[in-house]
């Protein structure tokens, strides 16, 4: 790979840095290799063709390919200069940190202000209501829809619309208070209107945290996101500032991606 | 192209005549499939509907049980029940003498009319005194009489006058016109297959004489002799046979005045007259000879259409009333004297060889306790189970076995669990026999596969995306399972148990094998005590030889199904719980 950390002209610290990671379903080789730095208080975007691995290695930032019996995964992964393969850490302690917003919104089949409370809940964020109640505020705030069920948070959370639905689990996993969300394609269900609330609420949401997202859309990466990584057939082929990438791409298959040519 | 293939779409193809031809076939095929799905469904709810009607139906009469009123004297100490019971049968009906008609008497009442007065002793609010009115209570026989379970006592009303005269022990009876006629049509049809069988005889002693008046012509000498003697010995028997059939024949067409004997073969004439029961014992066509049962209380003629003749069809011989038992029943009937209450006997005590006081508390209450322990023991196993395999255990070879063997055991016939359960639980661990805590273990381990596999299969129906959400906000895998999996799957899985409990609830054979089926007449208390459940009531009632038992066999039936039915209701309301929470 060709140094992608140094490519970067930013102030941003890094959140995550990963060396040498590489992947295996079975004998299935899926990420080969590869190193990239996540830079914190900004949006890094995954792009690349169906199969490239983007999703795999999102999914390892967060040891969610841990309860998948036939994954392995090896290299160093660090966060904040911490390795969270390292036998110390608790991978369940780990997601509390690195929150997840998956493809299909998934709602709990509770109320809205549940969905939202499970989290700071759990991890014992809150000592009573009155605090809960204020972070479910804040976190639905957060993601918008405060106005919307301000009046109905004791209704389901799978009553609400798509778009809704979707900003409901982006509040949910704001909630426990994460240091780096990790997005996989949250749009890609949605129609083009909430998927545009969807993504004014990410690009937001990137000040505030360290967001990465998965996305098929080319336009979106170019939208929302710093910094652009393209992933094919398990490399890591070209990581840059997303002008960078979409403007002056320097591989052929990022050229080829970018400009329409396959993908 | 070939003229097989059509490569290009040709118009006639879906609108031709073929095509029409198809679409007929098609739709005939569905409206077929229709019929038959009516069809099995409309014979299933038929079924359902004679099943539930046959058992309602036996059920309703065992809803009410019969009373006798009368007076009784208690003495304020009293305790032999029994005795007081059978010396105010005694004043009641003092014209019943002799051993076989007190008998008969003692045989109205059940031995409850005594539990019933020993129970109100025991209680303080037994009335004591001289002629205290009292209601007793009718054994099962005469309780199945007054049902008409043995044919309804038919009237005729006597147009005629009749004269009474005193006759021995009897009386003679004589009316003008056919009131008789039927018992002597019946006396007469007796009497003559008596001839036909006579005959009979008398024909197989003719074809015996044949026989040997044949072989005769071969014999000689001392055998010779012997065979003629044979045959004389066969010819005066012949003779007399037929000299007997020939007396039946005269006595049959007799005149007017003969009298026909009636035997407790046939069906029975009474005749009421002057508030007295007579039985007719000897018929001709207009004169009678009859025994009283219930004394009158004249001797005095009466005229037409103040007498009546009764007649039960069933005979004496193929019932358990006898005939003074029903001139008396019907007596106190006319009398007012007999009750008919609501029967919360039966819910309130247990086992009896005696059916009118046999009751299913103590079948409900063991099968309370049975149900307890079985889902106590299989729910919380059967789940923890499920949970486990589904979520936690590793992919491997043990875990197919054990797979493998769970949906075994939901086939192995229940028999053999109550072959464990008394190897194991009785002989080895020594749990007590009978007891609801050793068939509500035989019965969980039945249950547990069926709870198992119900559990397992509503658990791998959540959809994933919930197990990753809660993963991705930092649930640890038992947080996940038991905040979000479980509650998703608890429909399904309370389902499930209740198939397997109803399946328990029914089940016979195994508590078999683990003594269950013991005559146990105390209710029980815990889940040590000896105790029987309503399947196993229902069997043993069913192999009873009172026909009383067949009503509260019926009841005790309608009660499993209504304890299925309130079990299930639970069951339902619990899962509704669950629905609306999300």
């Amino acid at each position: 790979m060709n140094a992608p950390a140094s490519a970067l002209n930013t102030d941003d610290a890094i959140k995550f840095r990963c060396e040498n990671v590489n992947v295996w379903y079975g004998p299935t080789h899926a990420i080969k290799n590869n190193d990239i730095a996540i830079h914190d208080n900004s949006v890094t975007a995954f792009i690349g063709p169906s199969g490239c691995g983007k999703s795999t290695f999102l999914r390892c930032l967060n040891r969610m390919n841990d309860t998948i019996d036939i994954c392995r995964v090896t290299g160093t992964l660090l966060l904040d200069g911490q390795d969270i393969y390292s036998k110390d850490i608790d991978p369940v302690q780990l997601r509390a940190r690195v929150g997840m917003v998956f493809q299909k919104p998934n709602p709990f089949p509770k109320s809205i202000y549940d969905n939202v409370g499970y989290g700071p809940r759990i991890h014992g964020l809150a000592r009573n209501k009155v605090e809960l109640d204020e972070i479910v505020e804040d976190s639905l705030r957060a993601a918008g829809l405060w106005d919307e069920v301000k009046d109905r948070l004791a209704a389901p959370g799978t009553g609400l619309s798509g778009g809704q639905q979707q900003r409901l689990c982006i509040a949910r996993a704001i909630a426990t208070r994460p240091e780096v969300l990790l997005m996989d394609e949250p749009c890609s269900a949605l129609d083009p209107i909430a998927t545009e609330t969807v993504e004014e609420l990410i690009s937001t949401l990137g000040e505030r945290f360290c967001v990465v997202i998965v996305t098929h859309s080319m336009q979106q990466a170019n939208r929302i996101s710093q910094r652009t990584a393209f992933f094919h057939l398990g490399d890591l082929v070209e990581y840059d500032t997303t002008d960078a990438i979409f403007s002056t791409p320097k591989d052929e298959r990022t050229i080829g991606y970018v400009s329409g040519r396959f993908g | 192209m070939t003229d097989t293939v059509q490569t290009s779409p040709d118009a006639s193809f879906h609108s031709g005549d073929a095509a029409k031809a198809r679409l007929r076939k098609r739709r005939n095929a569905e409206t077929r499939l229709r019929a038959y799905g009516i069809i099995a469904i409309t014979l299933a709810a038929l079924a359902l509907v004679s099943l539930l009607y046959n058992i309602f139906a036996r059920t309703a009469k065992a809803a009410s049980e019969h009373y006798i009123s009368m007076e009784a004297d208690i003495a304020p100490d009293e305790d032999n029940f029994l005795k007081v019971v059978k010396s105010a049968a005694k004043e009641a009906f003092p014209y019943a003498s002799g051993r076989k008609n007190r008998r008969a008497i003692y045989g109205l009442f059940s031995d409850g009319a005594a539990d019933d007065m020993r129970r109100a002793a025991e209680e303080g609010t037994l009335q004591t005194g001289d002629a205290v009115p009292m209601r007793f209570l009718m054994s099962d026989t005469a309780d199945l009489y007054m049902r008409g379970e043995f044919g309804k006592l038919q009237t005729q009303p006597g147009p005629n006058a009749l004269t009474i005269e005193p006759e021995g022990k009897g009386f003679t009876l004589r009316t003008s016109g056919d009131a008789f006629a039927d018992a002597l049509g019946l006396a007469r049809t007796e009497l003559a297959n008596e001839a036909a069988t006579l005959r009979r005889q008398k024909a197989r002693q003719s074809v015996g004489i044949e026989t040997l008046e044949k072989r005769l012509s071969d014999l000689t000498g001392p055998e010779r002799d012997d065979t003629l003697a044979q045959i004389e010995g066969f010819k005066a028997k012949r003779d007399q046979l037929e000299t007997k059939a020939n007396a039946l024949d005269t006595l049959i067409t007799g005149d007017r005045d003969t009298r026909l004997k009636l035997s407790n073969r046939m069906a029975s004439f009474f005749v009421a007259a002057n508030g007295g029961i007579l039985k007719l014992t000897e018929v001709a066509a207009d004169t009678a000879l009859a025994t009283p049962l219930v004394p009158m209380e004249s001797a005095s003629g009466v005229g037409g259409g103040d007498w009546s003749l009764r007649i039960l069809e069933r005979p004496e011989i193929g019932r358990p009333v006898k005939d003074m038992q029903v001139a008396i029943l019907e007596t106190l009937k006319s009398e007012g004297r007999i009750e008919e209450i609501a029967n919360w006997r039966f819910f309130s005590l247990s086992d009896s060889t005696q059916p009118e006081i046999a009751g299913i508390k103590g079948a409900l209450i063991g099968s309370m306790w049975t149900m307890l322990v079985t889902f106590c023991l299989a729910f919380p196993i059967g789940v923890m189970a499920a949970i486990y395999l589904e979520e936690f255990a590793p992919r491997n070879r043990w875990t197919d076995f054990v797979e493998v063997n769970i949906n075994n055991l939901a086939a192995v016939p229940s028999i053999v669990f109550g072959l464990l359960g008394l190897a194991v639980f009785i002989n080895f661990f020594g749990t007590p026999r009978s007891s609801p805590l050793a068939g509500g273990l035989v019965l969980a381990l039945m249950t547990l596969p069926t709870v198992i596999i119900a559990a397992r299969a509503s658990i791998r129906a959540v959809p994933p995306s919930i197990r990753s959400a809660a993963l991705g906000l930092g649930a640890s895998k038992t947080q996940t399972v038991f905040h979000h999996v479980l509650p998703l799957a608890m429909p399904g899985i309370l389902t499930g148990t209740i198939i397997g409990m109803a399946q328990a609830l029914g089940e016979t054979a195994p508590l078999l094998m683990i003594g269950m089926v013991a005559f146990i007449t105390a209710v029980p208390e815990g889940i040590t005590d000896s105790a029987t459940v309503l399947p196993v009531q229902v069997f043993n009632w069913a192999n009873a030889s009172e026909r009383a038992f067949d009503m509260r066999t019926a009841a005790a039936i309608a009660v499993l199904l209504l304890f299925l039915v309130v079990m299930n209701a639970i069951a339902i309301i619990l899962r509704k719980q669950f629905e609306r929470r999300w």
